[in-house]
């Protein structure tokens, strides 16, 4: 069986979630929510540490502290506050709040370092399906409202006068971001997850006409940059999410002093 | 789901609102307002900064929940609206004809004929981010004609846009009326430009101030009140493009100074 050995599982599961991250990064980057995005992923630590407490599966607790962390920063967010500040502040207290609890769970001080920064060489096939099972419904919630999601991102109120409910629109992309948190964690882990969310389509804007398209591209990006992470750290051994995080800064790194060339040469 | 109720049967109003009462945080942007617009209207609502004039037209399309008094649609209402800025993301890849894709897509030819109505004839194929404000609102415009709209809504549509821009824009809006047959309701604070393409003016600050023709509108003395110091340079130029014949030519502004000029000169005689 294929899934059988380590690196292949690693690609899997790797491919599935760039695949889910490339749309969700899309609109976190067009609506300037990467510190949403962050603030959300930090929250994981503390669900981590509440799933281990109470003894229920880290995926579940996971989803549901970023669920709520999301939620609730969503709401804050229509009443107007220093939202950079705020957001600062949730993402930081919820990182090391989670750390304190978690140091108080006696044997997972040596696993803390997979939650933070991933363990992708150890994905089982339970975490395969975990991973793609998410990543399809993240994907399926985005293809459904994809016109409805653009149209509230230009306008909020182009949306309403079209009839579509910005707020509606706005929870399905928080509920995303919260499924994304939840299956990438095992992969690049707690830290690095905004990295996987908005590094690929920020590669992506310079070769892209089109909302489609920079999706499109920025799901290749993320792929290229997961199979390329994965390589760099079988052939030197180095910690497998940063590998792949740093492979999607290079592509970055590349398309826009590529684009950089080709304006200055036209 | 919706926030405006529905009209059935033979009422001419596209929209009427009565007693209608907005506050958020405490503050209450309009209170008591009572508004109608019926097929084929060019209806502007005037104010000052904060008098009020966005929340009006949110309530009115039905974005933005009453705290009292309530907003009728005519029933199967279409409103095709134009917001008063978009700041797109640069980092959002987007053509014009995209956009007038969003949310529902439209054949070719459909948006084409959009976007000559408009005066944005091709436009389709460029970004964005890379239009003029004329042009950016010019397509903002299109987008809110292709669902052949009985109510256009633009708020504070020429913002950004020169003297001479903004009275194009009110001309070409003038002549969709005109092709159309839709009705329009805009929010200005462009107070001569506005008034003499509208049919009726509703002054508001908070409160209605008055309302009526654009003539009537501006001898109230509401409106003299809140824009009587201000804006005297502006109104007496929305009487005076009024008055003034434009065959006879300026000489009148032009001939002052050099009769005052001659004056002198005869006096030192």
């Amino acid at each position: 069986m294929i899934l059988d050995d380590f690196l292949t599982r690693a690609v899997v599961a790797g491919l599935g979630v760039a695949f889910a991250a490339a749309p969700l990064g899309c609109f976190v980057v067009w609506r300037r929510m990467a510190y949403f995005g962050e603030a959300t992923a930090h929250a994981a630590v503390l669900g981590i540490a509440l799933a281990l407490a109470l003894e229920v599966s880290v995926v579940a607790g996971v989803l549901g502290v970023s669920l709520a962390m999301a939620v609730a920063v969503s709401s804050m967010g229509e009443r107007g506050y220093g939202m950079d500040t705020l957001l600062g502040v949730l993402a930081h207290s919820a990182l090391a709040l989670g750390l304190v609890a978690v140091s108080f769970q006696s044997g997972v001080r040596l696993d803390l370092m997979a939650y933070l920064f991933g363990d992708i060489l150890a994905v089982s096939r339970m975490d395969i399906a975990v991973i793609w099972g998410g990543a399809a419904l993240v994907i399926a919630l985005i293809l459904w409202r994809w016109s409805a999601l653009l149209t509230t991102t230009l306008s909020r109120d182009l949306a309403h006068a079209s009839g579509i409910n910005p707020g509606r629109e706005k929870l399905i992309l928080t509920l995303c971001l919260a499924l994304v948190v939840a299956v990438a964690i095992k992969v690049v882990g707690a830290l690095l997850i905004t990295a996987l969310l908005i590094i690929p389509p920020a590669a992506a804007r310079p070769l892209a006409r089109s909302p489609e398209a920079m999706a499109l591209i920025a799901a290749f990006v993320g792929s290229v940059a997961v199979l390329a992470g994965l390589w760099i750290s079988y052939l030197y051994d180095t910690p497998a999410g940063p590998s792949i995080v740093s492979a999607a800064a290079l592509v970055f790194a590349a398309t826009h002093i590529g684009a950089f060339a080709a304006r200055r040469s036209s | 789901m919706s926030i405006v109720s529905r009209q059935r049967g033979a009422i001419v109003n596209l929209i009427s609102a009565r007693n209608l009462t907005v506050s958020h945080g405490g503050h209450t942007a309009i209170e008591g307002v009572d508004f109608h617009i019926s097929r084929g209207e060019i209806v502007t609502v005037v104010g000052p900064n904060g008098s009020g004039k966005t929340t009006l037209l949110r309530a009115l399309i039905g974005a933005v929940r009453p705290t009292k008094g309530e907003v009728k649609h005519k029933d199967g209402l279409r409103i095709g609206y134009v917001p008063q800025s978009l700041s797109i993301d640069p980092t959002l890849p987007m053509t014009v004809a995209r956009f007038l894709a969003l949310p529902r897509r439209h054949g070719t030819d459909h948006i084409e004929q959009a976007l000559e109505q408009a005066g944005a004839q091709g436009l389709a194929a460029r970004p964005l981010s890379a239009l003029s404000g004329g042009q950016f609102q010019r397509a903002l415009l299109a987008r809110a004609l292709l669902d052949r709209p009985d109510l256009l809504v633009l708020d504070e549509p020429t913002t950004g846009l020169d003297q001479p821009g903004s009275a194009a824009f009110y001309r070409l809006i003038e002549d969709i009326r005109s092709s159309t047959g839709c009705a329009v309701l805009m929010v200005s604070h462009e107070l001569h430009v506005v008034m003499s393409a509208s049919d009726r003016v509703v002054c508001l600050n908070g409160h209605v101030c008055c309302h009526g023709t654009p003539d009537i509108v501006a001898s109230a003395p509401e409106y003299r009140a809140l824009f009587g110091t201000g804006t005297g340079g502006a109104l007496a130029l929305y009487r005076h493009d009024h008055d003034h014949n434009h065959d006879h030519g300026h000489n009148h502004s032009h001939s002052a100074p050099d009769r005052d000029l001659a004056q002198t000169s005869q006096d030192a005689k």
